[in-house]
């Protein structure tokens, strides 16, 4: 919930700025209103309801774009929206939902607003443009009559012309700021969700969340017991076998005995190598003995791409956010080796309002795409756990910029900042 | 020879014991936790010791850290440090001192028990043994940078035998090729990662530390 707005946090210049875009916001509200109107009128009839959805994701749209708008005001108090999530499919329940939605009733009301909203920021806006005209008439830079109907003459009514304009545009630019302000308070109530909204959306997106959580660590459960089945357990069975049958003949044949010990040896061997790259799989020694740190360390060094590790961290974070740091990590910087075409990698990791921020940078090739591949969807789903978030930039051309954030504490304060190329 | 064992798990620790012992070592203390460790490396001072990187009481690399601030105290004690997993960070740290005599490898390894009971006595001798598979992991980086990019392939082969410690004469008879061709590739090693000349001991450890930071 937004409630209040701290003055004018931007320059007045770059207040001025977003004032054009709110005011086109405001134009295009004005223009959407009578649709909406109309939609609402045909809902009367079935006829209105694909009108209803058509106006309503344009609405929207709109008043996202606000929000946005009003957030790059004030970053610190970011402005979400909350509407319920629509069905797929189904025109009437499509409509019945967006009717039923109270934050569609926000929006119109924000909507309708959009006429004394205007007038709020016309006000300074005129004052500004008008004493600009008179100034620029004064310079003659003009026409020759003021409004197409006072020529000054005097030098008296140049110096009134010239105290008209000042006052004008002093009176225009001290207004600017209390103007806005009561005009981001006033659109920010109207824009912002109802708390029940706002938690609805979060029950939501945590039973969403939690159920790609439990997939996901069903599906990992199943493969390390797929593992261990066809793994270890296959190899324990055929050792104890050769064992067996070594003891049965030790004492009439102790060379093929002798062979078969060999082969038990290298069995062993087998099955070690599977169970070591199993727990590296679940949980690699490195981290439990060194913490993220030393982990993301020990990955660099065995990458087969230069890699620069930065990390900035007074503390550990908890178990779970390690190993889910690690296992993202890990796969964006194999994501990197098989596709990026890069030289050369970079991992920050440093922690920051009560977050855990990983950057990854690589110089390849870009055109990395968070929708495809399962390995990036792998990573949201195990951050998604942790309302964690992932930012792919990668523009086609690179370079490629991944930014994890992962909310969570750092436990017993320990100084450990490092730099370091692999 | 004394040799001081650490190992948590006892029938590990019993194992280990009775075949050095078969192997005429003589167990001057076998303990199965970090502090004890320390306390045994700095009184006793032995010719080497066998050491485990887990232990109690953190349960995480409680041993190789009790060894490598046993080797602040007493530079260039041999240790042959055994694990589950093996780690280049680990590796590196180990050879850091420069001053040889470490040893690492997978636990695996114990099986081959005359290439182990090698390994040991080669580290006690003030040498290296560098697991095989902390090797591959370095061979499998293409993007050797600085002195390591100007090995041709076959002295860098010559270098990974170096770093898993073996002698001139093994590794040409790994390699089939002379022992005359192997010294003249380590004299080319040496100059090229430029180490200065001293004893040969010592600049196979730079040689090799080298390699393992990759530069």
């Amino acid at each position: 919930m937004a409630t209040a707005t701290p003055h004018h946090r931007a320059g007045r210049l770059t207040t001025l700025a977003y004032l054009f875009l709110l005011l086109s916001q405001n134009i295009a509200a004005l223009l959407l209103l009578p649709l909406v109107l109309i939609s609402a009128i045909l809902t009367l009839t079935w006829i209105g309801l694909p009108f209803v959805i058509l106006t309503s994701s344009l609405l929207r749209t709109l008043a996202d774009s606000q929000r946005r708008t009003l957030t790059h005001l004030n970053p610190k108090n970011p402005l979400h929206s909350a509407y319920r999530p629509l069905p797929p499919t189904g025109i009437t329940r499509r409509g019945t939902t967006i009717i039923t939605d109270p934050a569609t009733w926000k929006d119109l009301l924000w909507l309708i607003s959009a006429v004394p909203s205007l007038a709020l920021l016309t006000i300074p806006t005129t004052l500004l443009l008008h004493g600009t005209y008179h100034l620029l008439h004064l310079l003659h830079l003009t026409g020759p009559a003021l409004y197409d109907f006072y020529t000054p003459t005097t030098p008296l009514q140049h110096l009134l012309l010239l105290t008209t304009a000042l006052t004008l545009l002093t009176t225009g630019y001290l207004l600017l700021p209390p103007a806005t302000d009561l005009y981001t308070r006033f659109n920010r109530l109207l824009l912002a969700p109802s708390e029940k909204a706002r938690l609805t959306a979060r029950v939501a997106h945590l039973a969403t969340s939690r159920a790609n959580t439990i997939d996901t660590q069903a599906a990992e459960i199943r493969r390390i017991e797929r593992d261990l089945h066809d793994g270890a357990q296959a190899r324990l069975v055929a050792l104890g076998m050769n064992l067996g049958m070594a003891e049965h003949i030790v004492e009439q044949d102790p060379h093929t005995a002798r062979a078969m010990l060999a082969e038990a040896r290298e069995t062993t061997r087998h099955a070690l190598t599977e169970l070591r790259a199993l727990v590296r799989g679940i949980h690699p020694p490195v981290l439990v003995e060194r913490g993220l740190h030393g982990a993301v360390h020990a990955l660099a060094l065995t990458h087969h791409l230069p890699i620069t590790v930065t990390i900035d961290l007074h503390g550990r974070p908890a178990d779970p956010v390690e190993s889910a740091a690690y296992f993202a990590i890990a796969e964006l910087l194999t994501n990197t080796a098989k596709h990026a075409n890069a030289t050369h990698a970079r991992v920050h990791i440093n922690h920051g309002k009560d977050r855990l921020v990983i950057t990854i940078t690589d110089n390849g090739q870009g055109g990395a795409d968070p929708t495809n591949g399962t390995g990036l969807i792998g990573i949201q789903r195990r951050l998604d756990a942790f309302d964690g978030t992932m930012n792919i930039t990668s523009p086609p051309g690179g370079p490629t910029i991944v930014t994890l954030e992962i909310p969570c504490a750092l436990s017993s304060p320990k100084t450990s900042p490092s730099s370091e190329t692999a | 020879m004394r040799v001081v064992i650490a190992e948590d798990l006892a029938l590990l620790r019993d194992g280990l014991i009775r075949l050095l012992q078969a192997h005429d070592f003589t167990v001057v203390a076998a303990v199965d936790n970090g502090p004890d460790l320390h306390t045994a490396l700095t009184h006793h001072k032995p010719d080497v010791a066998v050491v485990d990187v887990r232990l109690p009481p953190t349960f995480t690399d409680e041993g190789l850290q009790a060894a490598i601030a046993a080797r602040t105290h007493i530079p260039g004690l041999p240790i042959l440090v055994l694990s589950q997993h093996v780690e280049q960070l680990y590796a590196r740290e180990l050879l850091s001192d420069d001053t040889g005599g470490v040893g690492y490898l997978l636990k695996d390894r114990v099986f081959d028990i005359g290439q182990f009971i090698e390994a040991v006595r080669r580290v006690a001798d003030g040498g290296t043994a560098m697991d095989p598979a902390v090797i591959s992991q370095l061979l499998a980086r293409q993007d050797h940078k600085g002195p390591l990019a100007q090995l041709t392939p076959r002295e860098r082969e010559v270098l990974s035998q170096m770093a898993e410690g073996r002698s001139n004469s093994a590794i040409a008879g790994r390699l089939y090729i002379t022992e005359k061709a192997v010294s003249k590739h380590i004299n080319n090693i040496f100059t090229k990662l430029n180490l200065p000349p001293s004893s040969d001991a010592s600049r196979r450890v730079l040689a090799v530390l080298a390699f393992l930071n990759g530069q």
